[in-house]
C-alpha cells in the first residue's frame, strides 16, 4: 500500500495531466457527426503512434553489444512509425475526398 | 538543464497540437488541417525526443543509425501502403496500424524489463507489464480483426465455454501480472504474461461477428491510446502520457456511441453472440413467407424517372461493388429530371462508422445530400422509391417488430414505409447479422439481383435511353 502512495505522491502531476486529459479526450469528439467518426477514429489511431517516442527512447539508450535491445527495439521504432505516418497519411487521404466535392 | 526545459516545451506544444487537432478533426471544415496539426505536433515530439531527451543518467540518446534507419524504413512503408490502399480497404488497415501501434507498446516494455535493478519500485514494474499486456492484446486483437475485414478469416469461432475461458485468461494476466510485480520478476514468468496476453487478444476478438467490428476496432484503438500513456508514466514523458490518454478517453467515448447506435451495450457486443450468428437464425424468421418479386433494370428505370423523390440506402455491398461513383451518374441523372436524391446513412452502415460518408465523399456526392438516420427516418413515408443498394440489417424490419430476433431494438432506417423499396442485392443470402430479412418479402419491395454495379449501371443507361 505504502508504495502505491508513494508512487502517487511522486507522480502527481502525471497523474494530474492524466486525469485532464481523459476530461480533454472526452470533450473535444463529443459533437462530432457521426460522417466524421471514420476519419476522427484514424486520426486518434495516428495520435497514439506517439508511443514512437518510448521506442527512440529504448533504442537510444540501448548498449551498443546487447542485441535483444537492439533488435527488439529497432522494431518498435518502426512499428511505432508505422502507426505514425500511416495513420496521418490515411487520414489525410479521407479527409482530400470530403473537401474535393462541393 | 536548459536543454531539458526546452524539451518539456516542446513536449508541451505537441500536447496541445494534439488536443486543437484532434477538435479539429471533428468539423468538417477543419478537419484536414487538424490532421496536419497533429501531425506537425508529432514531428516535434519526435525530433526533440531524438535530439535533446536525457534519461535519469543524464546519457543523449545514441545508435542514431539504428532510429534513423528504422524511422527510414517505416515511413516509406507506411506511406506506400496508406497510398495505395483501396478506399474499401480503409478499415482493415486503420486496424492494422492500430496494431502496429500496439505491438511497439509492448516491445518497449520488453526491452525495458530487462533494464531493471532489484530495487525497482513494484509500481514501475507493474506500469511495465500493463504495457505490455494491453499492447499485446491490441496488437492481436487488431491482426484478427484485420482479417476478419479482409475476408482472410471467414468464420466465427466460439470456443465451448468461451467466455469462461477468457475470464480464466484475463484473471490469470492480472494475478501473474500482479506476482511479478511485487518482488518476483522474472522474464520467463514476463514471456508467458505477454503469451498470454498475445492469446486473449485473439480470443477476445474471434467470436464477435463482422457487424461488430466497426465496435472492436475502435475499443482497440482505444486500447493502444491507454499502453501508449503507461509508456508516458514510465518515462515521466508528457507527450506520451498526453496523446496516449486523449486517444484513450475519446476512443472509449467514440466506442460508446458506436454501441449506443446500435442500440446495445459494449458488454452485449463483447460476450454476446450477435454476429456469431448460427443459433437465432432460423427462429427469427417466423413471418408467414410471402415471394419475393425479382424486377429488371427497366422497369426500375421508369419507376425512378417518374418519382419525386428518391432515397438511395447504401450499405457495405456498395463498397464491394465498388458502385460509389456509378450511384452518383445516377443521382446526377435523376436531379437533373427534377427528381429529389438524398442519401440516408445509418450510423453503422458499412464496417466502421462514417464508411458510407468517405466512399460517397470519393465519388464526389454532395456533403449535404448525405442524412444521417435520425433526420431522414420521417420522410420515407413520403417517399417514392427507397433504393437499397448492398444494405440488409440496418432495413430490416424486425429490429421494430421482432422481438425474438437478434438485432431487435437496434435502430433502423425506415426504408419498408415507402410507396416502393428497391432492393439491389447479389442474392437473397443474409446479412453480417446473419438473419433472413422479412422486408424482401414485402408487397411494396421489388429485387434487383446481381452485383451493385452492374445493376446500376444498367439503370443508367435505361435511363439515358428514356428521354
Amino acid at each position: 500500500m505504502d508504495s502505491i502512495i508513494t508512487f502517487i505522491g511522486e507522480n502527481i502531476q502525471l497523474i494530474y495531466i492524466l486525469i485532464l486529459s481523459i476530461f480533454v479526450g472526452i470533450e473535444v469528439i463529443s459533437k462530432v457527426p457521426s460522417a466524421l467518426h471514420t476519419p476522427l477514429m484514424s486520426g486518434a489511431n495516428a495520435i497514439h503512434g506517439v508511443v514512437i517516442i518510448g521506442a527512440i527512447i529504448v533504442m537510444g539508450h540501448a548498449e551498443a553489444g546487447n542485441w535483444p535491445a537492439l533488435i527488439l527495439g529497432f522494431l518498435a521504432v518502426i512499428l511505432g512509425t508505422l502507426n505514425v505516418v500511416g495513420g496521418f497519411v490515411v487520414t489525410d487521404r479521407m479527409l482530400e475526398m470530403f473537401k474535393k466535392k462541393k | 538543464m536548459l536543454q531539458q526545459y526546452w524539451l518539456y516545451l516542446i513536449y508541451l506544444l505537441g500536447s496541445v497540437f494534439f488536443i486543437v487537432g484532434l477538435k479539429m478533426l471533428s468539423g468538417p471544415k477543419t478537419a484536414r488541417n487538424g490532421n496536419f496539426l497533429a501531425a506537425a505536433g508529432m514531428t516535434l515530439a519526435i525530433l526533440g525526443t531524438i535530439f535533446m531527451h536525457k534519461n535519469e543518467d543524464g546519457e543523449s540518446i545514441g545508435n542514431y543509425g539504428w532510429i534513423f534507419g528504422g524511422i527510414a524504413i517505416g515511413t516509406v512503408l507506411g506511406w506506400i501502403s496508406a497510398k495505395k490502399v483501396k478506399m474499401t480497404a480503409m478499415p482493415q488497415m486503420v486496424s492494422l496500424f492500430n496494431g502496429m501501434g500496439g505491438a511497439c507498446a509492448a516491445l518497449i516494455s520488453l526491452v525495458e524489463f530487462g533494464h531493471l535493478h532489484g530495487d525497482t519500485p513494484p509500481v514501475t514494474i507493474l506500469t511495465i507489464v500493463a504495457g505490455l499486456v494491453i499492447g499485446s492484446v491490441s496488437f492481436s486483437g487488431s491482426i484478427i480483426a484485420y482479417a476478419k475485414l479482409q475476408e482472410i478469416l471467414k468464420k466465427t469461432f466460439k470456443l465451448p465455454a468461451q467466455n469462461i475461458l477468457t475470464i480464466i485468461l484475463m484473471a490469470s494476466i492480472l494475478g501473474l501480472s500482479i506476482y511479478l510485480s511485487f518482488g518476483h520478476a522474472s522474464t520467463g514468468l514476463l514471456y508467458v504474461i505477454f503469451a498470454l496476453s498475445l492469446a486473449y487478444g485473439i480470443l477476445f476478438v474471434l467470436p464477435i461477428g463482422g457487424a461488430d467490428m466497426p465496435v472492436v476496432i475502435s475499443l482497440l484503438n482505444s486500447f493502444t491510446g491507454v499502453a501508449a500513456a503507461f509508456g508516458g508514466f514510465l518515462y515521466d514523458n508528457q507527450v506520451m502520457l498526453t496523446g496516449g490518454i486523449l486517444v484513450g478517453s475519446a476512443g472509449t467515448l467514440l466506442t460508446i456511441l458506436m454501441c449506443n447506435a446500435m442500440n446495445r451495450s459494449l458488454t452485449n457486443v463483447i460476450f454476446g453472440s450477435f454476429g456469431g450468428g448460427g443459433a437465432t437464425a432460423g427462429e427469427a424468421s417466423t413471418f408467414a413467407g410471402g415471394t419475393v418479386k425479382s424486377s429488371t433494370p427497366s422497369d426500375i428505370a421508369i419507376l425512378m424517372n417518374y418519382a419525386q423523390k428518391v432515397i438511395v440506402v447504401p450499405g457495405y455491398g456498395l463498397a464491394v461493388a465498388q458502385a460509389q461513383h456509378v450511384i452518383h451518374e445516377l443521382e446526377a441523372i435523376l436531379e437533373k429530371r427534377g427528381v429529389e436524391v438524398k442519401y440516408a446513412i445509418h450510423p453503422v452502415a458499412g464496417r466502421m462508422p462514417g464508411h458510407m460518408n468517405v466512399l460517397l465523399a470519393e465519388s464526389n456526392v454532395a456533403y449535404d445530400k448525405l442524412v444521417e438516420m435520425e433526420e431522414i427516418n420521417d420522410q420515407f413515408a413520403t417517399t417514392d422509391v427507397v433504393f437499397v443498394v448492398g444494405a440488409n440489417d440496418v432495413v430490416n424490419p424486425a429490429a421494430r417488430s421482432n422481438p425474438a430476433s437478434p438485432i431487435y431494438g437496434m435502430p433502423i432506417l425506415n426504408a419498408d414505409k415507402a410507396r416502393t423499396v428497391i432492393v439491389s442485392k447479389r442474392s437473397m443470402a443474409a446479412g453480417y447479422a446473419g438473419i433472413d430479412n422479412e422486408l424482401f418479402y414485402y408487397p411494396n419491395c421489388l429485387m434487383l439481383f446481381g452485383d451493385a454495379k452492374d445493376s446500376i449501371t444498367k439503370v443508367v443507361a435505361e435511363l439515358k435511353g428514356m428521354d
